[in-house]
């Protein structure tokens, strides 16, 4: 039975069971890769999207139970939060592999829609679950401390 | 990994190896010309109509920021633009992409800008070349009126962009390369220059070989032996098959594959599946039985690594000595990307999409797999999401799987195999065990003058292809790496090796046998400062007199950490200083201790590793090394109970996280050596920096990793 997914404002229609999570409906039913697999158990945040707006493991997430809720992934990203959290990234060179920033991403965009001006201890506590196995930690930290300041400029 | 070094000239014939087009010459000496095809003077350069220019990448891009090196090297001497030049990864080609000091196509042992530093050079200065004598003989004027800069020419009034002036160049026309002097460099050495790959990987747009995902793929996972060395008795597919989605399920050399439409159905499918599991073979013992065998053997004789002296005579008279054992268990790399690639056999041709690592093997091993040779398969490169050292191994194991799955499914269709992060951590190649006896002893005067060093493990190239260059005597070089040849003088040094058996398969792992022997080294270093009575740091300076380049890391690094200096309470700081793959790194570490939970506050990093092309790169990197080894210092490991490992996922193979990250300050010793590597010499220093931090704040030497196995609790 096909359920229709708001992602990125467009609706569609995916023909899957209602328990597939909503990772594996982004990725290998509607192709849209910038979403990652990583662990498949809530541990390593490389699923990370937004569900109306939260941080949201997709991993976890059976496509059955979004609704009508507004999925945003990396791809559909966008806003002054967005803008200031991937060119903060950008300039600071927080990559390497980059497998896991989509998520990394993800995660502080929402941290500092919540929180805009967040310590090192905030984004430690927020981030914590987003798994990066190249260490690029410190510049996280430093990249999220230098998005809050673009936002307020 | 310099196993031999075939050191090859590009140029000859690069010339010709172009498809130099002059297409519609402008005869009235203006530098604007039309042109129809792309320009390409070597195997590392183009430039298509457009202008734009591209680099061709010999090396994978796995987050070390090779991407980005090879482009700068090639962009310096071609004086390109950094803004738009391009990057793209080569094909399999040994001969062409060869690294020339691994006698294959393939990256590893930090050598990816050794290797490159000069070639890429002269690719970029050759490339120049050929576009400066075509504008001066177009323009009229001598060539060395002819400047460069972003990827436009001028001389007086004239200009054209390399896009116009490659229409010039003539077929055959031979380049001229001259290098730069480095005080001409604009872009290697600058402290920063955007990484080529930064964009893309904050867009979701960067594609690895998980989003590859050709016309009429079908998704597959593999159901291996829980025991190494098992192998398939019978399975039983029918509820695997009643899953919707699951599309077929058949049994490979490796394991019993369950393919489906989707990911998610495939491995639904594989959970529904029994398979029955011949162990004569496999690997039964626990972990405890294993350090059993290991702890007898170092009780025996020893295969002679080294041996200066009279290390065993010197022991005997000592004023003092100190013994330690240090016990190091497997180690799983846990790239960030579960291991997958896609595989598609047609026609008698194979293609490979991969973040490859290991090139030559391959194309080899799945030439040979697949049953269409190595000349019909093809390798499409594609980012890597990490490695550590786990996409290179000589099986190619999991391109092999992949290969094994598409040939059994045998419909022509592209196969992409997944690797669950349970097949990863599950899936061996591991870090070896190690079990180190150190004995060290110290004269009256306070001075080193015996060490013995005794090594237990499993041999990495033992019965590999590279096995007869590294494996001397029975001694895998790779098992005492890091002792046998360290940089200290100790009068009396010897150095001996138990190679232990098991089928779980080992493999390097980030920085190979330093990761280990560094530890072992630099923390039975500062029991010896100890006994001595003797400051950490005063004590390594003395033993490092002869080797300058080493001793000035630990001075700056020393310095720069104000060693010495007061520290708050409960607070400890520790040295370590590690040479690896020709790269010098000193640490100094800062640990705080709260009612007896550690909490790691900084690391201050020195390094030397010659010229250093991109500053910014080489800091991230060792950052990453910090991280990478500290993250499995303080709590990962791989056990068995019964031949199965006891772990899965990370929620029991627990990753450094963000909140365990320390302050980390990389300082950059000023060079003009060739530059070496590091991806890896960042790794071996920072765990016992911080081991000996956590002795000077608690009193407490840790001798067995992960640290949380030897009592230490971590905030």
């Amino acid at each position: 039975m096909a359920i229709t997914l708001n992602i990125n404002g467009s609706a569609h229609e995916v023909d899957a069971p209602e328990d597939m999570p909503l990772l594996w409906a982004i990725r290998d039913v509607l192709g849209m890769t910038g979403t990652k697999f990583g662990c498949g158990v809530a541990s390593c945040g490389a699923c990370t999207v937004h569900v109306d707006g939260e941080p949201t493991r997709a991993c976890q997430t059976p496509i059955g139970s979004v609704g009508e809720a507004a999925v945003t992934t990396i791809e559909g990203l966008s806003g002054p939060v967005a803008e200031a959290v991937q060119s903060a990234w950008q300039d600071l060179d927080v990559v390497q592999c980059g497998y896991c920033q989509s998520g990394q991403i993800m995660s502080a965009v929402g941290l500092l829609t919540e929180n805009p001006k967040p310590d090192d201890q905030a984004i430690d506590d927020y981030m914590w679950g987003n798994v990066c196995r190249c260490a690029t930690y410190t510049r996280i930290r430093a990249a999220i401390h230098e998005a809050s300041s673009r936002m307020e400029a | 990994m310099n196993i031999r070094t075939t050191r090859r000239g590009f140029l000859t014939g690069a010339a010709a190896a172009g498809a130099a087009l002059v297409v519609g010459l402008k005869p009235n000496g203006s530098w604007a010309a039309a042109h129809g095809g792309a320009f390409v003077p070597n195997p590392f350069v183009r430039i298509d109509p457009d202008g734009t220019v591209t680099v061709i990448l010999k090396h994978f891009e796995m987050g070390q920021g090779t991407s980005t090196g090879l482009t700068t090297l090639i962009a310096e001497e071609m004086d390109a633009d950094w803004e738009t030049i391009q990057i793209e990864f080569a094909p399999a080609d040994t001969v062409t992409y060869m690294n020339t000091l691994m006698g294959v196509q393939g990256s590893g042992g930090s050598t990816a800008i050794a290797n490159s530093f000069m070639q890429y050079r002269e690719a970029g200065a050759a490339a120049k070349s050929l576009l400066v004598m075509a504008a001066a003989e177009e323009g009229g004027v001598d060539a060395g009126t002819v400047t460069a800069e972003k990827g436009t020419l001028s001389s007086g009034d004239n200009t054209a962009s390399y896009g116009e002036a490659m229409a010039w160049v003539k077929e055959g026309a031979t380049p001229n390369p001259v290098l730069k002097d480095p005080s001409q460099f604009t872009l290697i050495g600058t402290d920063h220059i955007p990484r080529k790959d930064s964009v893309a990987k904050t867009t979701g747009t960067a594609t690895f070989a998980m989003d590859v995902m050709p016309e009429g793929v079908v998704y597959a996972v593999m159901q291996r032996s829980p025991k190494f060395g098992g192998t398939v008795v019978s399975f039983d597919d029918t509820a695997a098959r009643a899953v919707p989605g699951v599309v077929d399920v058949k049994q490979t050399p490796m394991g019993v594959v369950v393919y489906g439409t989707n990911t998610w159905a495939a491995e639904q499918g594989r959970q529904a599946l029994t398979v029955e599991w011949d162990f004569t073979n496999a690997e039964t013992r626990s972990t405890s039985d294993m350090e059993a065998e290991y702890l007898a053997a170092l009780d025996g004789e020893g295969l002679p690594a080294r041996n200066d002296g009279d290390a065993a005579a010197a022991l005997a008279s000592a004023a003092k000595t100190i013994e330690a054992e240090f016990h190091f268990p497997f180690l799983a790399h846990a790239p960030m990307e579960p291991l997958n690639s896609v595989v598609q056999i047609a026609d008698g041709k194979c293609q490979v999409w991969d973040g490859c690592q290991f090139h030559t093997v391959t194309q080899g091993a799945v030439g040979a797999v697949s049953g269409v040779g190595a000349e019909n398969t093809s390798i499409e490169t594609v980012y890597a999401g990490g490695s550590f050292g786990r996409r290179a191994n000589f099986n190619s194991d999991y391109e092999v799987e992949a290969t094994m799955a598409a040939l059994a499914l045998g419909d022509g269709r592209p196969v992409k195999l997944v690797w669950s992060r349970e097949d990863d951590v599950r899936g061996g190649y591991y870090r070896p065990m190690v079990v180190h006896r150190v004995k060290a002893g110290v004269t009256a005067e306070g001075n080193l003058d015996a060490w013995h060093s005794s090594i237990a493990t499993k041999s990495i190239f033992t019965g590999t292809p590279m096995g007869d260059a590294v494996v001397v005597n029975g001694v895998d070089v790779f098992s005492v790496e890091g002792v046998a040849d360290t940089e200290y003088t100790i009068p009396n040094l010897a150095v001996d090796l138990r190679n232990m058996e098991t089928p779980v398969s080992v493999l390097w792992w980030r920085s190979v046998g330093h990761s280990h022997s560094g530890y072992a080294m630099e923390v039975a270093m500062d029991m010896a400062a100890e006994a001595a009575g003797r400051d950490p740091v005063e004590f390594r300076q003395t033993l490092l007199a002869n080797e300058p380049r080493t001793l000035a890391v630990l001075n700056m690094a020393a310095e720069k950490a104000g060693w010495g200096g007061d520290l708050p309470d409960g607070w400890g700081r520790g040295v370590a200083v590690h040479k690896s793959f020709n790269t010098r790194v000193a640490q100094v570490a800062e640990v705080s201790v709260t009612d007896g939970v550690v909490k790691i506050e900084r690391i201050v990093a020195a390094v030397d590793l010659g010229v250093a092309v991109n500053p910014d790169v080489i800091r991230a990197q060792v950052e990453g090394a910090i991280g990478y080894g500290l993250g499995h210092a303080m709590r990962q490991k791989i056990t068995f109970t019964d031949g199965e490992v006891d772990q899965s996922n990370f929620p029991d193979y627990e990753p450094l996280r963000i909140s365990d990250m320390p302050k980390i300050e990389v300082h950059i010793v000023q060079s003009a050596e060739a530059p070496t590597g590091i991806g890896e010499p960042g790794l071996p220093p920072a765990a016992p920096a911080v081991a000996n931090a956590i002795y000077a704040a608690m009193g407490k030497r840790v001798m067995r990793l992960p640290m949380v196995d030897d009592g230490i609790e971590f905030a």
